[in-house]
């Protein structure tokens, strides 16, 4: 770790890089974003931002589980019921009939209502209310170890099984008649969203958790012509914002985490706006 | 297209395939039997089981019954290869998926979102092309006209040859003469490789003309024969009316 430090000090000779906490949050968001970017797309691809969504607010239910349980590890008892929260809904939303919008949206509800009246019942409340929206600066050197692992993690699963994903995801069937295992895939796809959404959540916040996930790749979306071009502006608007917006929430004292989303949506408008322009002019 | 031998040795069963969905019967034992080199057709109206048959038959939904394929000449049975052309996939305007991101990610396991591979790009233009379809390779997926999409699924359906093609006929976005293409290339297909083809159609005329065999189901095969046979059958007025 030292070792990373001093080099991150001798590449980058300005002041902020001077705390060991903005050294710790400036790799944690080199780790996380390029992860947040690749998942992304393909959550963008399969509308389901949704899901991530309740994924995320499954956190606090995750907590006050892990605290009737007497857990005294947090994250595990979070990772724990993301884990089972994502493959319960991904189980229920391929038996039903119903949109997958309603389910999703009762499960989150009831997650949410569950995780709050716990904590308030056991008198918590106020020690996890700051999950809500995170704190980057509170990260250590034991998370992004972490963080790597999940990193490693992701891209060996996208190296290997991103074809048979992508399949999947223009039409099941076609997969199914591919030799493809569908529920594997798509469980385990589940999964790596759900661990990553809860190594992150403590500094990225409950709330804006989602917003990580699906910007760099929407905005991406907007102006990429094929897979590669898709993956790679996503990976460099979300290191992108990820950076930019460490730095200027130091100089400027805001929160890291809104800073980032503000960058991203910005450049979400960007590309939006240059693509809708682009039609236009095509179409005169 | 090389000629390869339609031998008519070839045959698949499809023996008993019921459905059960949440307690409800959506099929109910329905057997095909196909040859290779035949088209048989399926129709039947909206709601009579007509994909869910072909999920089954691809096992995506769970059934009983089985499929069994058969090699006449040595009278062995084997594994059978399945090619499927869905009715219609996810895919929306401008998405950054190309017809070579979709057609690589099924024939092979170099990552797309990484690179293209020359080798792969070579063997996905060669395909296409037997089916007039090697302009639309760095077209997005999404941008495609319902004939040429028909084109693409039916070059990856066919890439590697399979025993039995299995396709799912949309419903709209094709004109009449799309239509007829279509029905001629599967002609073509059927005729030149040892293949079965098991279509489901909404159109009747069409079917009228070019299938060898026609099984109308609802729920269970109903009535099955040649086109005259089953156009007549008291059957198929009493569920089309009269055409």
């Amino acid at each position: 770790m030292e070792a990373i430090y001093s080099i991150l000090e001798i590449i980058l000779p300005f002041e902020f890089i001077d705390y060991t906490f903005m050294k710790n949050a400036l790799l944690a968001i080199i780790l996380v974003s390029p992860i947040f970017a690749i998942l992304g797309t393909m959550i963008v691809n399969n509308k389901m931002a949704f899901f991530s969504d309740a994924l995320g607010h499954s956190a606090l239910t995750g907590i006050a589980i892990g605290m009737l349980l007497g857990i005294s590890n947090i994250n595990i008892s979070m990772i724990l019921f993301a884990v089972i929260f994502a493959l319960l809904l991904n189980f229920v939303k391929n038996k039903t009939t119903y949109g997958a919008d309603t389910i999703i949206s009762v499960f989150s509800s009831i997650a949410i209502a569950l995780g709050l009246a716990i904590l308030a019942q056991t008198g918590n409340f106020n020690k996890y209310s700051s999950y809500l929206v995170g704190d980057i600066l509170s990260i250590t050197s034991s998370e992004i170890f972490y963080l790597l692992l999940a990193f490693i993690a992701v891209i060996l699963f996208w190296y290997f099984m991103f074809n048979k994903l992508n399949v999947i995801s223009i039409n099941s069937t076609l997969a199914k008649s591919r030799g493809i295992n569908i529920k594997l895939i798509d469980n385990i796809f589940v999964i790596l969203i759900a661990v990553i959404v809860m190594v992150s959540i403590r500094w990225v916040g409950i709330l804006l958790i989602n917003s990580l996930l699906i910007l760099p790749a929407a905005a991406s979306r907007n102006i990429a012509k094929s897979m590669r071009s898709y993956h790679l502006f996503s990976v460099i608007f979300s290191l992108f914002s990820g950076i930019c917006g460490l730095i200027i929430s130091y100089y400027w004292n805001v929160p890291t985490g809104p800073m980032i989303v503000i960058i991203s949506g910005i450049i979400y408008f960007i590309t939006f706006l240059s693509n809708w322009g682009k039609n236009r002019l095509f179409k005169n | 297209m090389k000629k390869v031998n339609t031998c008519g040795l070839h045959c698949t069963k499809i023996n008993n395939i019921s459905v059960k969905i949440g307690g409800q019967e959506i099929l109910k034992n329905v057997n095909i039997h196909v040859h290779c080199g035949e088209l048989t057709v399926i129709i039947g109206r909206n709601g009579a089981g007509k994909t869910t048959l072909l999920k089954a038959i691809l096992g995506e939904v769970e059934h009983a019954g089985n499929i069994v394929f058969t090699d006449m000449k040595d009278n062995k049975t084997k594994k059978i290869k399945i090619g499927y052309v869905p009715q219609k996939i996810n895919v929306e305007k401008h998405m950054p998926t190309t017809v070579y991101d979709i057609f690589a990610s099924c024939i092979s396991d170099i990552p797309v979102f990484l690179k293209k591979d020359k080798k792969v790009y070579k063997e996905v233009q060669e395909q296409l092309k037997l089916f007039g379809a090697e302009k639309t390779i760095d077209k997005s997926i999404g941008d495609l006209s319902g004939g040429e999409l028909q084109r693409v699924l039916l070059s990856i359906a066919t890439k590697p040859i399979p025993n039995l093609l299995i396709l799912d006929e949309p419903v709209s976005g094709i004109d009449k003469n799309g239509t007829k293409d279509f029905y001629n290339i599967l002609q073509e297909l059927k005729n030149k490789y040892d293949m079965s083809i098991i279509l489901v159609s909404h159109d009747l005329d069409l079917t009228k003309q070019y299938a060898d065999k026609v099984i109308l189901l609802d729920k269970e095969v109903v009535k099955e024969g040649t086109p005259d046979e089953v156009f007549k059958s008291l059957e198929f007025k009493n569920r089309f009316g009269i055409l």
